[in-house]
């Protein structure tokens, strides 16, 4: 798993970050840049099927997926940002992996050899392998304090939990870089994917307890890393009491000195401005 | 000694019961005969007050060949396939892709999903893949809307992900989308709520 990372990796956005999460990509490159890695995005990549395709067909879930492998360049490891795309992706490669017919039909439809070997990573995979020693860090979080909220990124179902899931990461990051973490309950409590939208009024109380459980634990900001979780927080919290909620990639991508980025900021829902800006981060 | 009761079996299980069992074990790559139902997914579950029949209760069900009763469930369609509850199952039960076998079977057998808005929105999602190789949030958002004919709830969050530029106009597209529409043809994919 230690391989060195090269220094062009092909990316796989995803819809999210292509769309709702635009200011989600723009601080992952932005990261990434700083310490040394230039993400290429997949030519043409297309939608990993989300949760919909493995949800009512399991083997169009898996031709959807498949057909980004068959993109990803050789030699060279896939990059992806998404918690669910990249759940999708690894799926796809390790049923190739292990069923015969599904990676011959795989050859015969892209015309390319099946690589087992591909190595699909997140970007915690990244920050993990360049070593937290490493990283260029131009301005402290001093000050701010956070709650890191991974809603389900850490599940894996059985037969994947061969996949490292960095528990902790986003903790040890952010308190190296002078951000002080708020212990709570809540950090792999699901956000409710799309039930969001089918049963707002599920959903509606689920979000409430974990925004009330972080203002209880007295963070100024709640840390995701998942794009969706990001937006299920910001719609969904209808308590008073709210407060912002950073991609862990924004947090990172200003400690590495691209502060000032204010178009993603207003992109949030919760303003994180007055909040950034009190605690002399903006 | 032989009271009659200990010379029957406490449950027969029919040749039905172990078919259906057998296919639901097949698709999802997972055993459910390892449930020792210890209901530790019961008690993480975040989403188990929309169910009415508990996902542990599912796999026992499944077990006794109770299909009509699982495949009418709420919970089949509420399940988000979070994997919180397999994370911590000690058996190792991967219950998200229980879920989804009987999802799959359920729409086999043209049996009506018991919280028809899932259905309804998976579809939007699914056709927006096919026709631009991409999910277009917008163009979803109103198709389920309107589907679902339930336009003017929440309009308020729409209105704000428009404010903050979350719903793009237009969509992003896949150029050689033939070759994704391809892919739902070769999976028979069913893309019509
Ligand atoms: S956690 Fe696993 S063993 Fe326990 S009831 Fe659930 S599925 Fe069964
Ligand atoms: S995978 Fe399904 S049953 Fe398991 S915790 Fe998530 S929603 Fe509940």
């Amino acid at each position: 798993m230690a391989k060195k990372l090269p220094k062009r990796i092909p990316y796989f956005p995803g819809c999210s970050m292509a769309t709702t999460a635009k200011e989600n990509n723009q601080s992952l490159k932005a990261m990434c840049e700083s310490l040394g890695h230039k993400l290429i995005e997949l030519k043409d990549w297309n939608c990993c099927g989300s949760s919909s395709a493995h949800s009512l067909n399991n083997g169009l879930a898996i031709d959807l997926a498949s057909r980004n492998l068959a993109l990803a360049p050789k030699n060279r490891p896939l990059l992806v940002a998404c918690p669910s795309c990249l759940l999708r992706l690894r799926h796809a490669h390790h049923h190739l992996c292990r069923d015969y017919e599904a990676r011959s039909q795989y050859e015969k439809t892209w015309d390319r050899p099946f690589d087992p070997d591909l190595e699909i990573i997140h970007y915690f995979d990244l920050l993990d392998r360049v070593g937290l020693e490493n990283w260029p860090s131009l301005k402290n979080l001093r000050g701010l304090s956070f709650v890191a909220y991974y809603g389900c990124m850490l599940a894996q179902p059985p037969e994947m939990q061969h996949y490292q899931a960095h528990r902790g990461l986003m903790e040890k990051a952010l308190t190296t870089l002078g951000a002080q973490d708020r212990p709570w309950g809540y950090g792999a409590r699901c956000c409710g994917t799309f039930l969001s939208v089918v049963r707002p009024d599920v959903v509606a109380p689920l979000v409430d307890e974990i925004m009330g459980a972080a203002v209880q634990a007295k963070a100024d900001c709640i840390v995701t890393a998942c794009a969706m979780c990001h937006l299920n927080l910001e719609i969904r919290a209808t308590a008073k009491r709210k407060i912002p909620v950073m991609h862990f990639s924004e947090l990172l991508a200003i400690a590495m000195g691209d502060a000032g980025k204010k178009d993603w900021f207003s992109r949030h829902i919760i303003d994180p401005i007055p909040l950034l800006r009190a605690r002399g981060i903006l | 000694m032989n009271s009659p009761s200990q010379n029957k079996p406490a449950l027969k299980l029919s040749r039905h019961s172990r078919d259906f069992a057998n296919k639901v074990n097949s698709l999802a790559h997972t055993d459910t005969r390892m449930c020792f139902q210890c209901q530790a997914c019961y008690n993480t579950c975040p989403f188990v007050g929309a169910m009415d029949v508990t996902p542990p209760a599912i796999l026992r069900l499944v077990l006794l060949g109770e299909d009509k009763l699982v495949l009418n469930s709420t919970t089949i369609w509420t399940c988000v396939g979070c994997h919180t509850c397999s994370t911590i199952c000690p058996q190792n039960v991967d219950m998200g892709a229980v879920m989804d076998a009987l999802r799959q079977i359920a729409l086999e057998r043209g049996i009506a999903p018991a919280q028809p808005e899932v259905l309804i929105f998976h579809n939007a999602i699914l056709d927006s893949i096919k026709k631009y190789g991409r999910t277009h949030k917008l163009e979803i958002m109103l198709r389920y809307k309107m589907k679902n004919l339930d336009l003017f709830s929440d309009m308020d969050v729409g209105l704000k992900m428009l404010a903050k530029r979350k719903l793009d106009m237009l969509p992003s597209r896949v150029k050689k989308i033939e070759q994704v529409r391809r892919l739902f043809s070769y999976s028979n994919g069913k893309s019509n709520g």
